[in-house]
Formats: C-alpha cells, structure tokens, sequence
C-alpha cells in the first residue's frame, strides 16, 4: 500500500546526507571552558574592545547568572550545561588578516567548499551561476542577478567582508561586529541592545555578555544599499558556543537586503548557536533580512545538531518603515526561534515569509510576533511547515495591537504538511487586540502529501523522491517568492536535499 | 477479486476501447497498466514491448511511454502546469538517456500543442488542476499526452464530465496523437465518445474479463441494448 510506503519512505529518510558535515582542520585558540566574569573580559580583550563595550557584556552576564532556562517551547532536550562549553573560538592564524591575501587558505578553501568564494572576482562568476534559471522553475530565470557583498564568520571571528570599498563610496558600512565596536562606536553605543535589551530573555542575556561575531549593517539617508548584503555563519570548533550578534540600521528612506547562510560540521556533540539580531528602520525605511539556516540537523537518531536559540526582532522605528524576516529554516537539531516586528511608527509594516522543514528527530519551535503600536501599521505573517521522520514542528505567533494602534491589521496564513504518520505540526496562535479598530485574520490548514499526488506525479516519470520534492516546492512557493532572485534556486536545491532520502 | 480472467492484446497503431457497467473493472484495469500502489496482482502478466510491465514502477513505465489519462486529474497547488510538464518531460527523457530540453526549445513545444488543444497561456501559468474546470482538467491531460508522446495511451472515462463542445475539442487532440506507433485504451461507459473518437476494436468487460470483442459496431449494440445480456453471460 501507498501509505505503507510512506512510512517507509520516512523511515529512511537520511538526515546523515548532510553535505556540510565536513571538518576544517585548523589551529584554534579556545577559551578555557565556562562562563564567568574572567572569561567576559578575555572575550573582550581579545576583541581590543573599549571600556565601555565590557561593561556593557559585564552587565548582561550579571542578568544572565541570575535568570533560567524558559521551558514554554515545545522542544525536549537533556539540561545544557554552560559551564561545559567553549565561549571563544578563533582560529589561529587569524590574528589580524587585513586582506585575501593574508588569510589562511584552509579558511578559504573551507568556504569555497561551502559554495561561498571569498574573492570578489570568484563572486561575481558565483553569483551568475546561481541566477540561471532552476530545474523546477520554467518561466526561466532571473538574468538579473546583481552582486553580493559577504561576511563571513567562521566560530568567533569574521574570516572577511568583501566589496567593502565600493559599499564605502556609497556611504554603507559593512563590517563585523568586532570592526564595528573599535571604529564605529557612536553608532554601536546608540543602536546595540535597543531592540532586543539585554535582559530581555535567557539566551538575549547570555548572547549580550558571550556575543562573537556578527556583522554590522549602516545605511545612510536615502540610499539604496547597491547589493545583497550577506553573512555566511560557520561553526568548526568541538564544544563550542556560536554567538553572533548582527545589527542592521537604515537610516531615514533608506532600503537595504540582507542574507544570511549557516552551516556546521557533523559533530556527535551538540553545539549551541545562541544568537541576536536587531535591525531598526527608521522613517520610510525598509530593510528585507533573508535567512537560510543549515545548522547541522543531527543524525536520524538525534545523535548530535546544533542547539539553535536564537532572538531576532526589527524595530520599525519611524512612520512608513517597513521590516520583513524571511526565512528558510531546514538545519539544526532545535530551533527556538521568532523574528518579531515592533510597530511603532505609523504606517509601519511587518512581514514575516517561513519555510520550516523538519526531518529525523529534529524539533521546531518557530513564530513570529507582530507588536502594534503604531496607527495603521499591518503586518503579515505566511508560514509553511513541513514536518517528515519523527520530527516535531510548531509554528508559535503572537499578533498583539496596542492601544493607540487603531487599524492595525493583521493576516496570518500557516500551513503544516505532514509526510508519514510519526511526525508532528502544531500551531499556537496568540492573538490580543486592545483596540476594536483592529482587524486580525488567521487561516491555518494541515496536510498530507496524499498517495494520489505521489501517484499522478510517478505516472507523468518523476521518482517518488522527485516527486515529494516537487510538491513541497509547490506548497512553500509563495514564500520562497520572497527570497532575493539570487537565492532561490538554491533555496530549492536545498529544499530537494533536506528531504533526501525520504523514499527508500 | 476485480479483474480475473482477462485477457487483452493491443498491437501498435490500434484504438481499443473498453466499455462495461459500472464496477466492471474498468478504471482497475487502467491503474493496473499504470502501476498505481494498492492493486495486487496475484495471478497472471503484462508483457510491454516484450517486458515484464509489472516489474516497473509507474516512474519506469512513464519513461517507457506508458501514460494514464485520469479520470479524476489531481491538484498539485504552487506548481504551475508549465513547470509540471518540463519536470516530467525531462524526468522521463534523462530516464531513457536523452538530452533534456532547453527552455526554449520546451517553450516552443508546449505552445505549438497547447494552442492546437485551446489551451491558454493564462492556464499553463496557473497551478496544476487547481481551480480548472472539468473540461480544462480533460484538456491538460491531453496536452501532457501530447507534449510526453507516449507509446500506450489509456484514456480513463476521458468523456466524463465534459459538454458536446468540450468532448469534440478533447476528442480531435486524440486523434491527432493517432499514429503506427502509438496504441490506445479508451476506457468509456458510454458509446458517445466513440463517435469522435472511432475504436478499431471494441470490448465489453464485465465482472473483471472481457465477454465479448468486436467492432466499431458493437458500441452502438450495447448502447441500444444495454449491458444486461453481457452480465448474465459473465455470471
């Protein structure tokens, strides 16, 4: 029978097809194991930071020592021990790289292997190889493929940013986290921690006293930012803690997009990515923040993946601001994860595009939060989960009008496919409205792949596995709509891998 | 047990149809020649251009050039017609270690035969089945068979739900597929469609075997008389 063949089909679906699971064999420099002030302070000094940056990871640490783990999500895990981990990973030969050329060529040749070339010329020949036109897309591609800007951080430090010169000439700064705190630090001190405080939750905390490398994103007045920008997130090291920390300003009618991409070797450890980021826009700006996240998912008994906890959240700070999260989240053992919006400009929107796929044991708990404050702010919310193995896969959103938020709008579209029968799809709404002006729509559907469109597609030459490839891609198009042109095919391919596997 | 004791031989370049009551077994033989998971097949064979047809999956047979059009076509929602068919074209063709089509030269494929089925633009763009009347559904399956150029064609209740117009508009796209090379299965409850499309043989199957073969006019006989007698032969 076709459902038995189904099961079968999850059943094998081989999550240890994980293509980035290789290792880089490269000399770190670690900090000793735990947390404690002293290691604060070692980060800190590693990074030559000011005064005034320490006190601000001294203060976050005292928060974090006194607050707990949250439980609400629906994720189980055995107890993590901080005390047992890595806060500081670098490799050695990183001391201070100032160009390509200084960079250690295992480093280089780590990222050319990930599909990342480093050197600008290699990214303009990469980038127009993936805006050819994708097997499953027969209106043909876009030509229009532009160039792309990257940052790359590999464990704590930022390897390189490239095309920052020309950025520079249009007044955008680009740079990590690092860079940004030494040669930048009146915009650091203004904008760091103004979204997502310090305090605001366990792993915000633990990120704003522990925080690594990230990158930092300035658009001035009126300008378009003149490419994608983009991060490529890696972690290396056994037993370490990635804790980036990205912060996008754009300035009054600015507009900017923004990528990021995160792989890590498959390790039988869990490592543990507690990240933050913070994007404000201010008045008539808008900022398009893309992410597709490839932690290392575990293999299909949960043995080892990434812990990923990680608080993302915009702040739509002046009338007409504009902020959209879209994400494709198909890696990592646990992901807690809810890319918010804060309306507080009139007019403001929020948008937020989700592709969740789950497979073996993997657990997702992911949302949104769209915060009204503002008057005729609307926010948008489609979210797509596929859930196959013995995964769980939970969309959580809250959609809340302050309030003084008269006509706020709101719609909210979640979808859940399920694939076998020994998975899950759960979907936790929350919704308040303190104004009777405003307008919140939630449409929720669940699904099976049926034997009928497994059948029809075999029937017209595709494989069973082709064919659940194809179905998904359908079902998640309008979101993989949103992704920059650059991207997309990609973002199939990988949609088509993540599920590798699952016919035997 | 739905077919038992049936025996069929169809050469290339001829029309049959199969015509029967409902519950002969009429759409059972068609998922049966397609492959479709839940139909057993514990005694007997199907021999294909000299190969064991029931050894393949249906993702085999298709490359091979074995097409089912559905009665009830399926909605694929998100993937548009267009892109369903270069996905199956090239599935089919790199199965048999062909060159996959371009997207021009595919373009140009499915244009030229969409237009000779008054299939629109606007419809290839649109999600497979999805939202598509019943005479559009009949139609997009005509145009896959047409753009995959199978070798057995089987035709399931294709008449099904379509008007006169829709029926004639669906019947010449039939016919223009007639070839030396090409066989068909028209699986059919009623004699109308044979109007357009002219069988070379027609069988009557009931209760699982076919109890009586003859020609084109044999589907006029059982339209006049009924399937009655051929029941009570079959008993």
């Amino acid at each position: 029978m076709a459902d038995t063949d189904t099961i079968e089909l999850v059943k094998d679906i081989d999550v240890d097809k994980y293509k980035y699971g290789f290792t880089t064999d490269i000399e770190s420099e670690l900090a000793p194991k735990g947390l404690n002030e002293s290691i604060v302070r070692f980060i800190s000094e590693k990074k030559r930071e000011p005064e005034w940056m320490l006190e601000w990871r001294l203060g976050a640490y005292r928060r974090w020592v006194e607050m707990t783990e949250p439980t609400w999500a629906r994720v189980h895990y055995p107890k993590i021990d901080f005390q047992d981990l890595h806060y500081y990973a670098a490799p050695k030969s990183m001391a201070a790289p100032k160009s390509l050329d200084e960079i250690d060529p295992k480093l280089l040749e780590t990222y050319a292997k990930l599909g990342i070339p480093l050197k600008e010329q290699e990214i303009l020949a990469g980038v127009r190889r993936q805006g050819e036109s994708s097997e499953l897309d027969s209106e043909g591609g876009g030509e229009t493929a532009g160039r792309v800007a990257i940052d790359a951080v590999f464990d704590s430090v930022s390897v390189v940013t490239t095309f920052k010169d020309e950025l520079a000439k249009a007044g955008v700064i680009f740079c990590s986290m690092s860079e940004a705190v030494r040669e930048h630090p009146e915009l650091v001190q203004k904008y760091l921690g103004s979204v997502v405080p310090q305090g605001d939750n366990f792993y915000a905390a633990l990120n704003s006293a522990v925080f690594s490398d990230g990158s930092f994103v300035y658009v001035p007045p009126n300008t378009r930012c003149p490419m994608e920008l983009s991060t490529y997130f890696r972690i290396n090291e056994r037993n370490t803690g990635q804790f980036e920390r990205t912060l996008i300003i754009a300035d009054r009618g600015a507009y900017v997009s923004y990528l990021e991409g995160c792989t890590a070797p498959t390790r039988d450890e869990n490592q543990l990515h507690a990240a933050v980021v913070e994007l404000i826009a201010l008045e008539d700006a808008e900022i398009k923040y893309s992410t597709v996240q490839n932690w290392y998912p575990g293999d299909k008994e949960g043995k080892g993946g990434v812990y990923n906890f990680v608080t993302k959240r915009g702040d739509c700070r002046g009338r007409n601001a504009k902020i959209s999260w879209t994400q494709v989240e198909t890696g990592s053992a646990i992901t807690w994860k809810y890319p918010s919006c804060i309306l507080r400009g009139d007019n403001s929107r929020g948008e937020f595009y989700s592709i969740a796929i789950s497979n073996g044991r993997q657990q997702v708990d992911s949302g949104t939060k769209m915060i009204h404050l503002g008057k005729n702010t609307s926010s948008r919310i489609i979210s797509k989960g596929i859930a196959a193995g013995r995964s769980d896969n939970t969309y959580r959103g809250l959609v809340t009008a302050h309030r003084k938020a008269t006509n706020a709008r709101n719609f909210t579209q979640c979808d859940s496919l399920l694939i076998g029968d020994k998975c899950g799809a759960h979907t936790v709404p929350y919704i308040e409205a303190k104004t009777s002006t405003a307008q919140f729509e939630h449409e929720a559907t669940t699904s099976k792949i049926s034997d009928d469109q497994l059948f029809y597609c075999m029937s017209r030459g595709l494989s069973e596995e082709e064919a659940v490839a194809l179905i998904v891609n359908g079902f998640v198009r309008d979101v993989l709509q949103q992704l920059p042109m650059e991207f997309m095919a990609e973002t199939q391919k990988l949609i088509g891998i993540s599920l590798e596997g699952s016919v035997g | 047990m739905i077919l038992n004791g049936l025996s069929l031989t169809v050469n290339a370049g001829e029309v049959h149809a199969i015509m029967g009551p409902n519950g002969s077994g009429k759409s059972t033989l068609s998922y049966v020649l397609s492959g479709r998971e839940g139909y057993v097949v514990t005694q007997g064979s199907v021999t294909y251009r000299g190969q064991d047809l029931l050894a393949m999956e249906p993702d085999v047979r298709a490359a091979k050039g074995v097409f089912l059009a559905f009665q009830y076509p399926i909605e694929i929602p998100g993937v548009a017609t267009m892109q369903f068919l270069k996905v199956a074209l090239n599935a089919q063709r790199k199965a048999r270690g062909e060159k996959e089509l371009s997207t021009p030269d595919f373009m140009r494929l499915v244009k030229a035969r969409a237009a000779k089925l008054g299939v629109s633009q606007d419809m290839l763009k649109r999600a497979v089945n999805v939202g598509f009347s019943g005479g559009e559904k009949k139609r997009a399956e005509i145009l896959q068979m047409a753009v995959l150029e199978p070798s057995l064609c089987i035709l399931d209740e294709t008449d099904s739900g379509l008007d006169i117009d829709a029926l004639r508009i669906v019947a010449d796209g039939v016919n223009a597929l007639r070839s030396p090379d090409r066989a068909m299965i028209v699986i059919t409850h009623y004699q109308r469609l044979l109007d357009y499309i002219v069988p070379d043989v027609v069988h009557v199957l009931s209760q699982g075997r076919i109890v009586k073969s003859g020609g084109k006019n044999l589907a006029h006989e059982l339209e006049e008389r009924g399937y009655a007698q051929f029941e009570k032969d079959a008993a």
